[in-house]
């Protein structure tokens, strides 16, 4: 019996693209799959490590490795910026000229910040008074902008929805009046949480049992805010129905888009996401192409523990593809994620696509069981082992014994 | 969830007074909820009524106040005009859609 050889193309090496070359290059065969990774550098970060790093709570050098040592021998990874899919040739082709071909396609390009996207937030006091945590630069901007903050109004800023960690805007309100009390500055500080939704918690049960947290910390809300512009000489937030926020220091989290090769293939919709079937991830206008992490539509969280539990099951499916067998696998939308909520503490969010997060345990091995949608040491110290399980377990696909599937054991449901 | 009746039909809200039933949705309803928040819908409200109705049945979400000013060709400022204030929310609450949520 001949094979001939087939190739799987994944484009991005961060989180989702680096844990679905790892598992697949031990589950197929290297004399049928050639396995292929493109990124446009050779640098690999933790980014849930960024909310950390303006407040002096994590080092620069805990966040950041090369992607070449955290990807398995056996996969080709090709460093370039891409130009374009087409999706008819099965071919993808780099800004440099170079062309690789696939038979299958994993798109894993992520989402990224999109200041340009809002006029006035670019310019001179960009990264300066205007901060922002969602890139390494950004956030060590931030640092040195919070360490020279000597009090005043300190803004929290969403600009639209949805973005990647999605919770992650209000641990840094809630870490930030932590260090503003540490730093003897909170008495003359204001902290506002701005968001264009109707609230800073949104599904009843989270708001039930933590909308009290906002109020503890004396952090101000302003909701069904729309930014039109950010008028930087004047430092304040305009919206589109004409209100006005004032800062000092504000701390916003842009626009969030997907790769523009997407949209420049004609893959993507408004923000540049591909449309996929919500529970295999595959494309739903070309078979031969997935999405997996922040790319895709799947209406979930934007976060780690979505890419790593959904790259779980697309694994499972695409090696019984790959063998012409039919897929038995689903993915749920189960996200799992710590919230810093300051004090050295932090909750634990466990949901999916059909059940909001709820209050109870979570049996996370390892560490032992968390509780869910309450503060406690423990959740926050789980917070911080888990980059070492990030770098050292999750990345090299090895398992971390975390269902894909969400689970209600130790759940208490809804009333 | 409770049970209400609006136009005269017998709808499931939630206690924002939501419809949890998109199914339970009709034109005239929608003209009763607009009033409801003070709004007279106008042949541009409907255009876009209909849209976040047909975006939802395709997407199985409602759609963002970007997705609706892109697909629609209205500009974001114009839905403000239209929908004062939460154009996102106050647009789903008059298409009987859920209201654009975070994770918590």
């Amino acid at each position: 019996m001949t094979t001939t050889m087939r190739t799987l193309v994944v484009l991005g090496a961060g989180t989702a693209g680096t844990m679905v070359v790892n598992k697949l290059r031990h589950r197929l065969p290297t004399s049928e799959w050639r396995i292929v990774v493109v990124d446009r550098d050779d640098v690999h970060d933790y980014q849930p490590g960024y909310l950390f790093l303006p407040f002096g709570l994590i080092e620069p050098e805990q966040v950041r490795r090369s992607r070449h040592g955290l990807i398995t021998d056996g996969v080709e990874l090709v460093l370039g910026d891409v130009d374009r899919v087409d999706p008819q040739g099965r071919e993808v082709s780099l800004v440099d000229g170079r062309t690789l071909t696939y038979d299958e396609l994993v798109v894993a390009s992520g989402t990224s910040p999109r200041p340009d996207q809002t006029p006035g937030m670019l310019g001179a006091e960009w990264h300066r008074s205007v901060g922002e945590f969602y890139t390494y630069e950004g956030a060590l901007s931030l640092r040195e902008s919070l360490a020279a903050f000597s009090g005043g109004r300190l803004v929290v800023h969403v600009t639209e929805m949805p973005i990647k960690c999605p919770v992650a805007p209000l641990e840094f309100a809630f870490l930030a009046d932590d260090f503003l009390r540490r730093r003897g500055l909170r008495d003359h500080s204001e902290i506002v949480y701005v968001t264009p939704l109707d609230g800073a918690f949104t599904k009843p049960v989270a708001s039930r049992e933590l909308g009290h947290l906002l109020t503890d910390k004396g952090i101000t809300l302003e909701a069904d805010f729309m930014v039109e512009h950010v008028d930087q000489e004047r430092r304040v937030l305009v919206s589109y129905d004409e209100r006005e926020i004032a800062y000092d220091q504000l701390v916003t989290v842009p626009v969030n888009m997907g790769a523009d090769f997407v949209a420049r293939s004609g893959l993507g919709d408004e923000l540049n996401y591909v449309p996929v079937d919500r529970h295999t991830m595959r494309s739903t206008a070309h078979p031969e192409i997935w999405v997996l992490g922040d790319a895709s539509t799947i209406p979930t969280s934007k976060a780690g523990s979505v890419a790593h539990f959904s790259v779980e099951v697309f694994v499972d499916n695409f090696v019984e593809h790959a063998r012409g067998q039919a897929m038995t696998h689903s993915f749920d939308g189960h996200a799992n994620c710590f919230v810093e909520s300051g004090g050295g503490k932090a909750m634990l969010l466990d949901f999916n696509y059909d059940t909001e997060p709820l209050t109870g345990t979570f049996p996370l091995p390892l560490l032992g069981p968390m509780t869910l949608l309450k503060q406690s040491r423990a959740n926050h110290l789980g917070k911080l082992a888990f980059r070492h399980l990030y770098w050292n377990l999750l990345l090299p696909g090895r398992p971390l014994g975390l269902p894909a599937q969400m689970s209600m054991a130790g759940k208490v449901p809804a009333a | 969830m409770p049970t209400t009746t609006i136009a005269g039909h017998a709808v499931e809200v939630n206690d924002e007074g939501f419809l949890t039933r998109p199914d339970q949705w009709s034109d005239d309803l929608g003209t009763e909820l607009a009033r409801l928040i003070g709004i007279e819908l106008t042949a541009d409200h409907w255009k876009l009524v209909h849209f976040l109705r047909d975006d939802f049945a395709h997407q199985g979400e409602t759609a963002t106040l970007r997705r609706v000013s892109t697909q629609t060709g209205t500009p974001i400022k114009s839905l403000f005009d239209l929908f004062p204030g939460k154009p996102a929310k106050k647009m789903a609450y008059v298409a009987g859609l859920p209201k654009p949520k975070g994770c918590v």
